[in-house]
């Protein structure tokens, strides 16, 4: 008995390396990002050259970078709010619509992650020239609704899942009507995860490459101008300020988000009405 | 409370129907246009010839024989899955280890930790890869810190521009994806389940393999398949850091949309990936069905 545990323990701690080793390899070559914009080097290479901060100089004062990023942003915030609205009716008519027509649309809203994100940009291509769009921003947020869809109904779901089902049904009973229960009972206690939902939609769209590259017309968004910038090695440094940033507001949001979440369902099982 | 029930209307029998309107609307909206019709118009325009129009002309199978007889696109296709199933494999199998360490012995650093793994899944995987272009680089990291140890004089070109840099990114960009659904497999794996194996005399790692792995099975195909999905069908990763030889179908599907502009071959060839995918999923949940006895 004693020896079976202790192996485990030394199991776990070997395991605990591995953990780390992992970490390392997860996380190593996204740090070069920050670490070589800080180089005074037009080469991400080593030796370090010197600190400076002229890449993030160049930031600043480019008409074409604060084009996209103002794009950007738009999309992220328009594309964020028209996904987490689908999110939330999706789920609350999956979880308690009770029709099998609800029990599809959530079926298929998840869908997309069965397909390539390639697939997802080439069918929205063709639909938004069918129907006269044609690549254009409206075009772009369409594209980032979908695929922003899963994650959002997974997390609402998930949400509206671990209320109890005694507080929506009491409410029922008391005489509130569909529309009341909805807005001002099951709205305010998922609230968090609806913050959630927006602000990890928010950076799914703002960091979207693969089916952006379709939908764009003459006004990219900020992965779009990376890209676009790519093949000329002297804005490489550039390159590499503007990721620092973008790398550095996405972990602020993804951290926000995720404890917004977990505290969401912390605060639902603590009081299980 | 059946008797309540009996007496008295559920709920749910009272929902009024401009409340399900308004909430089945914007999924409804996105879900049967934004998804099933658009998915429907690429079926379509596979089965039409190409006359540079948007939706193609007449009613045609030759963009599938063209597929099916040039192999160029045989050799494209099996390339995809090799590099998709080589990626699949390595994401999963080192994903498992911490998916383990999360759910049996990460006590109170598992919250730190799960939240750790999950933060690289919201960066831009542009950036991501981007990161790799310059690790793998002729002028690049890997050679300047080899030489800058005396491990070899001259930079070497062997990095960049190789399937093998494509498995590399794609499992490391991807790697945050294998970890979640094996922990959730595993963690709600019944602990009984495992006092009952050594209670048994089962030794550690047979109640491993008896008891742990066949009831983790769920969670790891699940794995593969968020894994495998948009790696078959990846174009950036190739174009970046892949170089020629590693064209996947994704290039090919982007170029007729792009440069070659032949929309409704791309469509052919966007139909293809999907069966495979259908075939693997399929496949999948044959699998998934064998092991899923816990449900």
């Amino acid at each position: 008995m004693s020896t079976t545990r202790t192996d485990a323990n030394a199991g776990g701690r070997w395991l605990g390396f591995y953990v780390l080793g992992y970490l390392v390899f997860l996380y190593l070559p996204v740090l070069l990002i920050p670490l070589f914009s800080f180089n005074n080097s037009i080469q991400a290479a080593f030796p370090l050259q010197g600190f400076t901060l002229e890449w993030y100089r160049t930031l600043y004062g480019n008409p074409a970078l604060s084009g996209a990023l103002a794009n950007s942003l738009v999309i992220g915030a328009v594309a964020a709010s028209g996904a987490t609205l689908c999110g939330i009716t999706v789920s609350y008519m999956d979880l308690y619509g009770r029709s099998p027509l609800a029990a599809t649309i959530s079926a298929i809203a998840r869908l997309p992650i069965l397909i390539p994100g390639v697939i997802v940009g080439i069918s929205l291509l063709i639909l938004v020239n069918l129907i006269g769009l044609g690549p254009s921003r409206v075009s772009i947020v369409l594209g980032h609704i979908l695929v922003a869809l899963p994650t959002t109904v997974v997390v609402m779901r998930s949400r509206f899942a671990a209320i109890p089902k005694t507080i929506r049904e009491a409410a029922l009973d008391l005489g509130a009507s569909d529309w009341t229960t909805f807005r001002r009972v099951m709205l305010p206690l998922s609230l968090p995860a609806v913050l959630s939902a927006f602000m990890l939609s928010f950076l799914i769209s703002f960091d979207e490459f693969i089916v952006v590259f379709f939908l764009a017309g003459t006004e990219p968004t900020l992965p779009l101008y990376i890209w676009s910038q790519l093949r000329f090695p002297r804005s490489l440094p550039t390159v590499m300020a503007l990721g620092t940033v973008i790398l550095t507001v996405s972990f602020v949001i993804a951290a926000s988000a995720e404890i917004l979440r977990h505290r969401g369902l912390g605060a639902a099982r603590r009081n299980p009405a | 409370m059946s008797t309540i029930a009996a007496t008295r209307p559920l709920p749910e029998n009272r929902t009024s129907p401009a409340f399900r309107f308004a909430m089945l609307l914007p999924g409804g909206l996105v879900t049967f246009f934004l998804i099933l019709f658009a998915l429907g118009l690429v079926v379509f325009l596979a089965f039409r010839g190409n006359d540079s129009s948007l939706l193609g002309v007449g009613l045609t199978a030759e963009n599938f024989v063209t597929v099916a007889t040039d192999p160029l696109y045989w050799t494209v296709t099996l390339r995809s899955l090799v590099i998709a199933g080589l990626v699949t494999l390595a994401t999963v199998v080192t994903a498992y280890p911490v998916a383990y360490y999360l759910a049996f012995h990460a006590g109170h650093r598992r919250n730190l930790l799960l939240f750790l793994v999950t933060l690289p899944f919201w960066t831009s995987y542009l950036l991501r890869v981007f990161a790799w272009k310059i690790v793998l680089a002729y002028n690049g990291v890997l050679n300047s810190a080899f030489i800058e140890t005396g491990l070899w004089s001259q930079p070497t070109l062997a990095f960049l521009n190789t399937p093998a840099a494509v498995v590399v990114t794609l499992a490391h960009a991807y790697a945050p994806f294998a970890i979640l659904p094996i922990y959730v497999a595993l963690d709600t794996i019944p602990k009984s389940l495992l006092e009952a194996a050594s209670d048994l005399g089962a030794r550690p790692f047979t109640s491993f393999r008896r008891v742990v792995l066949p009831n983790s099975m769920p969670g790891v195909l699940a794995a593969a398949l968020v894994v495998f999905v948009p790696t078959v069908g990846d174009y950036v990763t190739p174009a970046m850091v892949g170089g020629p030889a590693s064209t996947m179908i994704g290039t090919l599907i982007q170029s007729q949309f792009g440069k070659a502009n032949d929309w409704p071959f791309g469509a052919a060839l966007s139909v293809c990936v999907m069966l495979v995918i259908l075939c693997v999923v399929l496949v999948a949940r044959g699998a998934d069905r064998r092991f899923g006895s816990r449900t």
